[in-house]
């Protein structure tokens, strides 16, 4: 009788001050009433013809100068990254990168990065602190590699010590998932102080494909999947996954690759323009606790967190009929 | 041989509660001498999966450990359904295994060494990582922060836990941050490796002790191996995601026995504790 859910506050709650400056979505209320079924946004997220990462790299900044190479095995096609300029200002841009035709998709593995993949990744990201240039990551993958070779090279190693590099990387983050948000693989280029997504991105802990091959034991049950597995955009605003959204044209981001990079733009010059005013130690325990402030769980209020202790009086202002209130 | 098991002709005659048949051998192996034994095969050496508290009791000394968080216990964040609801789901896996969730946290001592112990249960469904097991890995790590304590990890996991969707892929981001922090610290954060760790909980903590060991003949890999071998679509070699696989290509720095696993670990806490006595020593 006494349980009470501690872990649920969402992580959204304290950043409203992000909503109307740049256009963004934050609230699941002010998109069109009429959306498409969580399948339909999937359907979307994996359209060939949707803009992907280096179609939006090279509207959104100037002057892209691509870096190639993890320096230990070889260059992976499937992410790309360097430098480039945003409104005059220098910034890293890391991406996984998905074909626009079946042969590109080939190069590119389909936008699945190997293990060096990753590792080229982290270089940028150590360059990218290293020079103090902030650092813009764009999410559009169906995950990881799963093939022997990548196990050979260690993909779960190379996704691990990315997520952690990505953790205390003392530069501002932005991410924005483009299209697929596909489980870690996406995650090891998903860790920042703020995460926004494409109005119909997804980003899932497996794909809906593989969730009903799991649990219902056929692939062909992956519509369900999708809808239970909550992994479209008003979705990912209702779990804190997604900062904010960002709108697409009518019709899809496929429709106008250009009105899709304008938006993005805008939203990154006001995301970075806010954060770079942050201290960097600021920032850092900011992005500890957005992630750290993510579960739903219960437990007795006799074996409440040690940590951290939540002063009386907020306590009270929440439930003034608590026993002792007001 | 055959003299020592008169039955082992009709294996399927014994009584299942009683004897349990090694896989790797087909050793007839008696369930309370397999118990002493710690679930390894006396013949051939095989590992069984061993239960969270078996573990600790292999690890911690004994009466040493005091369990932390016990009470806590998962909620349905997505109201999730698939051929059962999620609640039903953690009930049953709540029934067959015995414990909560699936983790067991606290605070323990390693041969003479006081040290945050976390050992995932692979009963429970799968070793699967939601918000409860993110939570107490992330409170275990913040509470070796906080004291200074080493971190001793054993996992047994299929990986991320589906029924709870992103949340669950986000504990991946925020038990990492948390021993991000204990690596800052020169805290020592040692990662032990059972059978399976594979998926969402490899390719987050898992990887990044300063230490990584595995138990011998464990499946440790980043995808699960159908799903490897239907992206090539051929069957894949012999010991392939095997502990002696990583070793090989160098992701885990030793495969050792369960029975020489808490000297192991102990000599390896012993060492880093010493080195950092020797530099307070120097200051």
């Amino acid at each position: 009788m006494l349980d009470r859910i501690v872990g649920s506050r969402r992580v959204t709650e304290g950043n409203g001050h992000i909503a109307a400056e740049a256009g963004l979505v934050t609230d699941a209320t002010q998109l069109a009433s009429t959306r498409p079924t969580p399948w339909q946004t999937v359907q979307t997220a994996r359209n060939i013809a949707r803009p992907h990462a280096l179609d939006i790299i090279n509207r959104v900044f100037e002057r892209f100068q691509e870096l190639h190479g993890d320096r230990a095995f070889r260059d992976d096609p499937a992410i790309v990254g360097g430098i480039a300029e945003l409104a005059g200002r220098p910034v890293m841009v890391v991406g996984q990168q998905k074909g626009s035709s079946t042969e590109e998709n080939i190069q590119r593995n389909f936008g699945m990065p190997y293990p060096e993949g990753y590792r080229k990744a982290m270089r940028l990201y150590r360059l990218a602190q290293k020079f103090h240039l902030p650092l813009v990551t764009l999410v559009d993958t169906p995950g990881a590699y799963p093939g022997p070779e990548a196990e050979e090279r260690g993909q779960a190693e190379a996704i691990a010590s990315s997520i952690q590099l990505m953790t205390r990387l003392g530069v501002p983050v932005v991410v924005v998932v483009l299209g697929e948000g596909g489980s870690g693989g996406a995650l090891a280029l998903g860790v920042g102080d703020v995460v926004l997504a494409l109005e119909n991105a997804t980003y899932s802990v497996i794909s809906p494909e593989g969730c009903a091959a799991i649990l219902w034991r056929s692939a062909s049950e992956a519509e369900r999947a999708a809808v239970a597995m909550k992994l479209a955009g008003p979705d990912l605003l209702e779990t804190g996954v997604a900062d904010a959204l960002i709108r697409e044209p009518a019709g899809g981001a496929h429709t106008d690759h250009d009105a899709t990079a304008a938006a993005i733009k805008t939203a990154l010059i006001a995301q970075l323009e806010r954060l770079s005013r942050v201290p960097v130690a600021d920032l850092l325990s900011l992005r500890y606790e957005r992630f750290r402030a993510f579960g739903t769980f219960v437990e007795p209020s006799g074996a409440a967190a040690p940590t951290p202790p939540e002063p009386w009086w907020r306590r009270i202002i929440r439930n003034p009929l608590e026993k002792g209130g007001l | 041989m055959r003299l020592r098991n008169p039955f082992g002709r009709k294996p399927k005659e014994f009584p299942s509660n009683l004897w349990t048949q090694c896989p790797s051998c087909g050793e007839m192996l008696f369930n309370k001498q397999l118990e002493r034994n710690h679930s390894v095969c006396q013949k051939c050496g095989h590992h069984f999966k061993l239960g969270a508290l078996a573990r600790v009791e292999l690890l911690a000394d004994p009466k040493s450990f005091s369990e932390t968080d016990a009470e806590m216990v998962s909620s349905d964040p997505l109201g999730f359904v698939d051929s059962k609801p999620y609640p039903e789901r953690i009930a049953a896996a709540r029934a067959k295994s015995g414990h909560k969730d699936a983790v067991i946290t606290g605070d323990a001592q390693i041969s003479g060494i006081p040290v945050v112990l976390a050992v995932m249960d692979f009963e429970f469904m799968g070793g699967s990582m939601g918000s409860v097991v993110g939570e107490k890995l992330t409170r275990s790590a913040e509470r070796a922060f906080s004291e200074r304590k080493p971190l001793v990890i054993v996992s047994a996991s299929g990986g991320a836990r589906m029924q709870e969707g992103t949340i669950a892929l986000m504990q991946l981001a925020k038990t990492v941050a948390a021993v991000a922090r204990l690596d800052a610290a020169a805290i020592p954060f040692i990662s032990v490796l059972t059978d399976p760790t594979t998926g969402g909980v490899l390719a987050s903590f898992a990887s990044l002790g300063d230490i990584v060991l595995a138990e011998p003949g464990a499946l440790i890999g980043f995808s699960g191996a159908r799903v490897t071998s239907e992206t090539i679509g051929e069957k894949l070699p012999k010991g392939f995601q095997r502990s002696e696989f990583l070793l090989g290509h160098g992701f885990v720095d030793q495969v050792v026995p369960r029975t020489q696993l808490k000297e192991r670990i102990a000599f390896f806490l012993n060492a880093f504790r010493l080195a950092g006595q020797d530099l307070r020593w120097s200051l």
